[in-house]
C-alpha cells in the first residue's frame, strides 16, 4: 500500500472522528452524568453545573455501598474464576485439535459454534428450576457454570485458530538443539501460544463480565448477584430521587477494568494478532 | 565430528506404510552425503530418524561406533537445520543462534556464548541483524540464522533437510557454494537432503540415490553420472535427463527410433543375446554433425532427422526430437517417468547442441553421437548392462583422494587465517 494522498487522509480523518464521536458520546455521557447533583440531572446541559463526588461517595461509601460493593465483588470473582476455567479447558480442548487427528474433531467443533449461538433467553428459564431444584440458584457455581456455556466454545475456536498457526516444528528443532521434551514446549511453544492465550482470556473475561440475563436471572440476592444486574436495583437517596447518577457512577466503576485490562495486555493482543510463523 | 553407520534401517509407519525399505549407509567421518530422490522416496524420513524425531522400526543406526537408537535427539548432539529454518520468533538473531548453548546450563558461560556467537555471526556476516526478530529478515538471512544455530555449538554432524528449496534460483547458488566452503572448513561430517540434482551433483562427496525407500546407488557424482546401475539413476541425474529409446537388436546392427548403430564389441557384450533393450544417451553427448570436423565425425554414428522445437540458451541449444516408442518398453518407461515425478509427456529426444548450431524449429538437421556413450539396459529389470565396475571403483577412488585433499587444503588454510587474525589485532592495537 503506498503512502496516502492529503486528500484520501482527509477523509480518513473525518471518518475516524465521526466513528470515535458515535462510539465514545455514550461514554462520554456518563461520564459526565456520574458528576452531576441529582439536582442536576434534568437540566438539559450535558456537562454537570457543579463537579461532584456526590454519585461515587454514594455508592461506594454511602448507603448504596451494600448493594454495589457485594455486587462488585461477586462479578470480579465470578469472571475471574470461569475466565480461569474457560482457557485451562479451551487450551487442552485447543491443543488437541490443532495438533491430534481424532474422531470426532468436527463433531466438538460444531457442537461448541451450537452452543455459541444457542438463545440465551430460551434456556434462562428451565436453568431457573433446575438451579432452584438443585441449589445453585443464587450461588457463585451457579453464575459461573452458565458463564462457562458462553465462555468456553469462543475460547475454543479463537484458540483452535491460534494454536494452528504455530510451527510445531519449532518444538522438535528445540529438541534437537539439545532440549527436554518439557523444554521444548516451555521455551519454543509456550512463548508462541501465550498472547493468544492472554487474548481469548480478556475475551472470555469481558463476555462473562458484560453478562446480564443471567445475572438477573438466577440470583436473588447480593449472595451472587453481579454489577450489571444489581445496577437495576439501585435506587435514590431518598424514594423521590432519581438513582441516574449513581447509576452512571457505578457503571464508570465497571468500565474501568475493562479499559485497564486493555491497556495491559494491549501489547500482547496486538502481537497475538501480529506474530504469526516464521515461514512455513 | 563423527561416523554414522545406517545399517539395514526400515521405516514402517502405524498404517503399514514402509517408508524405508532396509538401507545401509556408512558415513565416514568429514563426508558430505547427499540423500537425493524424487518427493515419496523417504530420504527426509532417513534424515529424521538419523536425528532422532522419528523411531527406528528395525536396524542399526551408529554415531561413532555407539549404537543410538534409543537416545533422544538431545543426546545425540546432531545439528539440524529445517526446510522452513524453524526459527524462534520470539527471540532475536542472537537468542536464536545462542539457543542450543543456552540449553546446556552451565557448560557455557556467558563470556563464552557472546564470543562464540559474534564469531558464528562474522562468518554468516548476520553480525548487523543480531538484534533483530527473524520475522524481519529476508529468507536467505533466515537461512542463514539457521545454520549459524547448527554450526554454534560444534555439533558431531550436521543434517539438513532441503535447506534451500524456499529460496530463488539465484540465492540458492551463493547459498550452495556458501554452505559447500562452510562444510570444508569445519571439516564436519554432513548429511544432506535434498530433491534437486544439481545441488546432489555440485555438494556432494558421495550421492545416495534413493526410490520408493530404497537405495539405488551410493556413489560420488561422477560414477553416477558415468556408471549409473540403472535406469532409474540414469534417468534421474543428470540435466536435461538423458533419453531412453527402445533399441531392437538385428545381427550386427542396433535399430534406434532415430538412427542405426553398428555393434561393436561393448555392445555387443552388454546386449547379449537380447532382441529388444532399452538405450541411453545424455542430451549433451549428441552434437551437430555439420560443426564437427572430418576425423571425428567419422568416428562416430551420423544420421538425419526432422527437429520439432528448438530452445536457444546461449551457451546452448536444445533441439526435441519426438520418436514412436516401442510398445514391449513404453510400459517401463512410464512406470520410470512417474518414478521420476515425470508428467507422461509424449516421447522424445532432447539434445543440447552447440550454440553456434544452425538448427532450428522444423528443420531437418544432421546429427552425430559417440556409440561409445550410448548405455544400454536391461528392458525388465533396467538394470544398466554397460556399466563397468572397475571404472566406477576407479572413479570413485580418485573422487575420495580429491575429498582429503580439498578437506586438508581447507582447514590448513583456516588455521591459517586463524593464527593470522590475533596478529593482525595486535598489530592494529
Amino acid at each position: 500500500m503506498g503512502a496516502l494522498t492529503r486528500r484520501q487522509r482527509a477523509w480518513w480523518a473525518v471518518i475516524t472522528v465521526l466513528v470515535l464521536v458515535y462510539a465514545l458520546f455514550p461514554v462520554a455521557a456518563i461520564f459526565a452524568t456520574s458528576f452531576k447533583l441529582p439536582s442536576d440531572l434534568n437540566s438539559g446541559r450535558f456537562l454537570p453545573a457543579q463537579w461532584s463526588w456526590t454519585n461515587y461517595e454514594q455508592i461506594l461509601v454511602g448507603n448504596a455501598q451494600g448493594l454495589f460493593l457485594s455486587a462488585l465483588r461477586n462479578s470480579i470473582g465470578i469472571s475471574l474464576i470461569a475466565t480461569a476455567i474457560a482457557v485451562v479447558l479451551a487450551t487442552f480442548a485447543a491443543y488437541a485439535i490443532a495438533r491430534l487427528d481424532f474422531r470426532g474433531k468436527r463433531l466438538i467443533l460444531t457442537t461448541a459454534l451450537a452452543v455459541s449461538i444457542f438463545p440465551v433467553i430460551s434456556i434462562v428459564t428451565p436453568l431457573f428450576n433446575v438451579w432452584r431444584a438443585v441449589g445453585l440458584y443464587d450461588t457463585w457455581p451457579g453464575l459461573i457454570i452458565p458463564y462457562l456455556s458462553l465462555t468456553l466454545p469462543i475460547s475454543i475456536w479463537t484458540l483452535a485458530a491460534f494454536f494452528r498457526q504455530i510451527p510445531w516444528e519449532l518444538e522438535q528443532a528445540a529438541q534437537v538443539d539439545g532440549a527436554t521434551a518439557w523444554q521444548a514446549f516451555r521455551k519454543a511453544i509456550v512463548p508462541l501460544a501465550a498472547p493468544g492465550v492472554f487474548t481469548t482470556a480478556l475475551i472470555a473475561f469481558f463476555i462473562a463480565w458484560n453478562d446480564f440475563v443471567y445475572g438477573i436471572s438466577l440470583t436473588s440476592t447480593e449472595r451472587a448477584r453481579p454489577v450489571p444486574a444489581a445496577l437495576a436495583f439501585f435506587t435514590g437517596a431518598s424514594q423521590f430521587e432519581e438513582p441516574t447518577g449513581s447509576i452512571s457512577a457505578a457503571a464508570v466503576i465497571v468500565t474501568i477494568p475493562v479499559v485497564v485490562l486493555v491497556l495491559l495486555f494491549q501489547r500482547q493482543i496486538v502481537a497475538g494478532l501480529t506474530q504469526g510463523a516464521v515461514k512455513g | 565430528m563423527a561416523s554414522i553407520v545406517l545399517r539395514d534401517v526400515v521405516k514402517e509407519y502405524g498404517d503399514g506404510f514402509l517408508a524405508v525399505k532396509g538401507v545401509s549407509l556408512e558415513i565416514a567421518d568429514g563426508e558430505f552425503v547427499i540423500l537425493v530422490g524424487p518427493s515419496g522416496c523417504g530420504k527426509s524420513t532417513i534424515l529424521r530418524m538419523i536425528v532422532g524425531l522419528e523411531d527406528i522400526t528395525s536396524g542399526d543406526l551408529e554415531i561413532d561406533g555407539t549404537r543410538v537408537n534409543d537416545k533422544a535427539p538431545r543426546d545425540r548432539n546432531l545439528a539440524m537445520v529445517f526446510q522452513n529454518y524453524a526459527l524462534y520468533p520470539h527471540l532475536t538473531v542472537f537468542e536464536n543462534i545462542a539457543f542450543p548453548m543456552r540449553l546446556a546450563k552451565g557448560r557455557f558461560t556467558d563470556e563464552e556464548i557472546r564470543e562464540r556467537v559474534t564469531r558464528a555471526a562474522e562468518r554468516l556476516e548476520l553480525t548487523e541483524h543480531l538484534e533483530r526478530k527473524p520475522g524481519n529478515l529476508s529468507g536467505g538471512q533466515r537461512q542463514r540464522v539457521a545454520m549459524g544455530r547448527a554450526i554454534v555449538r560444534e555439533a558431531d554432524a550436521f543434517l539438513f533437510d532441503e535447506p534451500l528449496s524456499n529460496l530463488d534460483a539465484k540465492l540458492r547458488g551463493q547459498m550452495r557454494t556458501e554452505i559447500a566452503r562452510l562444510q570444508r572448513r569445519l571439516g564436519t561430517t554432513t548429511v544432506y537432503v535434498t530433491h534437486d540434482q544439481t545441488e546432489a551433483m555440485t555438494l556432494g562427496d558421495r550421492v545416495a540415490v534413493l526410490r520408493r525407500g530404497e537405495l539405488q546407488q551410493v556413489a560420488s557424482p561422477r560414477a553416477l553420472y558415468e556408471q549409473p546401475t540403472n535406469l532409474f539413476v540414469a534417468g534421474f541425474i543428470g540435466s536435461p535427463p538423458m533419453n531412453f529409446l527402445p533399441g531392437r537388436v538385428e545381427g550386427d546392427v542396433l535399430h534406434l527410433p532415430v538412427a542405426d548403430v553398428p555393434l561393436d564389441e561393448r555392445l555387443r557384450a552388454a546386449v547379449g543375446d537380447r532382441s529388444l533393450v532399452i538405450v541411453g544417451i545424455r542430451p549433451e553427448h549428441v552434437e551437430d554433425a555439420t560443426l564437427l570436423d572430418d576425423a571425428r565425425a567419422d568416428a562416430g554414428v551420423r544420421f538425419e532427422t526432422d527437429v520439432d522445437v528448438t530452445e536457444w540458451l546461449g551457451a546452448e541449444l536444445y533441439a526435441y526430437i519426438p520418436f514412436e516408442t516401442a510398445p514391449e518398453v513404453a510400459s517401463k518407461l512410464e512406470e520410470l517417468d512417474r518414478d521420476l515425478d515425470g508428467e507422461g509427456m509424449r516421447s522424445q529426444v532432447v539434445v543440447a547442441l552447440d550454440a553456434e548450431s544452425r538448427v532450428r524449429d522444423g528443420d531437418r538437421a544432421e546429427l552425430w553421437f559417440d556409440p561409445a556413450r550410448l548405455l544400454v539396459f536391461d528392458p525388465e529389470s533396467g538394470v544398466n548392462l554397460t556399466r563397468d565396475d572397475e571404472a566406477a571403483a576407479r572413479i570413485d577412488e580418485r573422487n575420495e583422494e580429491l575429498r582429503r585433499a580439498s578437506l586438508k587444503r581447507a582447514q590448513e588454510r583456516d588455521r591459517a587465517d586463524g593464527e593470522a587474525s590475533p596478529a593482525q589485532e595486535r598489530a592494529a592495537s
